[in-house]
């Protein structure tokens, strides 16, 4: 059968949602922040809410993401998020409010708001992007970075004595009355893909539901930070990242 | 085989980071010799007999650059 026999509109399997826009990402190849914005768009396109979803992007390289999304989007203060969405979902009720927070962001300078906006229980989902590493500014240490890791400010690797131990956030987070759903995923390949797809959806049906607040964690790469290539990052962070931040729900209720 | 597959690549949009190649389990996908305007080395169908349509490539790919067809023959 010849190619062009195949490539014919009756015969799509899988392409592109209208929810994405046209933009070409500015992310850097391979990089997991445009996985997890086309799984949030197809998660927002299947459950058919796309006028009713409120984004709030962080800073951070996610800064951009209104560009991304054909969807309503606020912009927050650094590490501010929470709060955002905390005003955003009292005052509207009826809409879909979610976060999307990157690891310098939501567990540095952001772990005040999120620490309160989780135990206060506010019906909001919080998508967390664990790259253990500030990417945007340059690959410096992040409260998230491994020990031993090397980045531009531990050109050494991280040492516990002189900058602390890594920082489990969304373990704490699970400790929270104010907390339904907290869970950790990736998305290096197709069924880690379709697991933090289902995970996200879940979160988003929690939050109409009055359970209290949804915070999915999804552990990434930054190839650019860590100075390999997306492959090698993949590789490196199922050999690295996941023995500390290990997979799974750690809270359903 | 049963079924066929093939994908389209959006080629001025793919940033060639071969995480579709890492992901196909039909060696279907490789990157091409040529370059896109900006400078990436894309990602085509090099052996377009493999491809089943698994969509596998198109589920990882961060630019959402990929779209699978699939027939059953």
């Amino acid at each position: 059968m010849d190619i062009k026999d195949i490539i014919k509109p009756e015969n799509k399997v899988y392409g592109k949602t209208p929810l994405l826009t046209d933009a070409v990402m500015h992310y850097c190849p391979g990089c997991t922040h445009g996985v997890v914005h086309k799984i949030i768009a197809e998660v927002i396109e299947e459950m058919g809410i796309q006028d009713k979803t409120i984004g709030i992007s962080p800073v951070g390289c996610a800064v951009l993401a209104y560009n991304y999304l054909d969807i309503d989007w606020e912009q927050a203060a650094h590490g501010r998020a929470p709060a955002l969405a905390t005003a955003t979902k009292r005052l509207n009720p009826d809409k879909y409010v979610f976060t999307y927070q990157g690891d310098g962001d939501l567990a540095s300078i952001g772990a005040g708001e999120v620490m309160h906006a989780c135990n206060r229980g506010e019906n909001i989902v919080i998508i967390f992007i664990n790259n253990a590493i500030y990417g945007m500014t340059g690959g410096q240490m992040a409260p998230t970075t491994l020990l031993g890791q090397v980045t531009a400010t531990t050109p050494y690797g991280r040492n516990a004595e002189l900058n602390g131990y890594p920082l489990k956030i969304t373990e704490l987070l699970a400790q929270l009355d104010g907390t339904c759903y907290v869970t950790r995923q990736s998305a290096q390949t197709p069924a880690a893909v379709r697991k933090t797809k289902k995970a996200i959806r879940k979160a988003f049906e929690n939050s109409m539901m009055n359970k209290g607040t949804s915070f999915v964690e999804v552990v990434g790469t930054c190839n650019s930070g860590w100075k390999l290539s997306p492959v090698k990052a993949n590789k490196w962070m199922e050999e690295n990242m996941f023995p500390f931040y290990p997979l799974g729900d750690m809270k359903d209720r | 085989m049963a079924v066929k597959g093939a994908i389209t690549v959006d080629t001025e949009k793919c940033k060639g980071c071969s995480v579709c190649i890492a992901n196909c389990p039909t060696q279907t996908i490789a990157l091409s010799l040529e370059v896109n305007g900006k400078g990436y080395n894309y990602a085509y169908m090099a052996n377009p007999d493999n491809c089943t349509g698994c969509t596998n490539c198109a589920t990882v790919c961060p630019d959402a650059v990929i779209t699978v067809y699939r027939v059953k023959i």
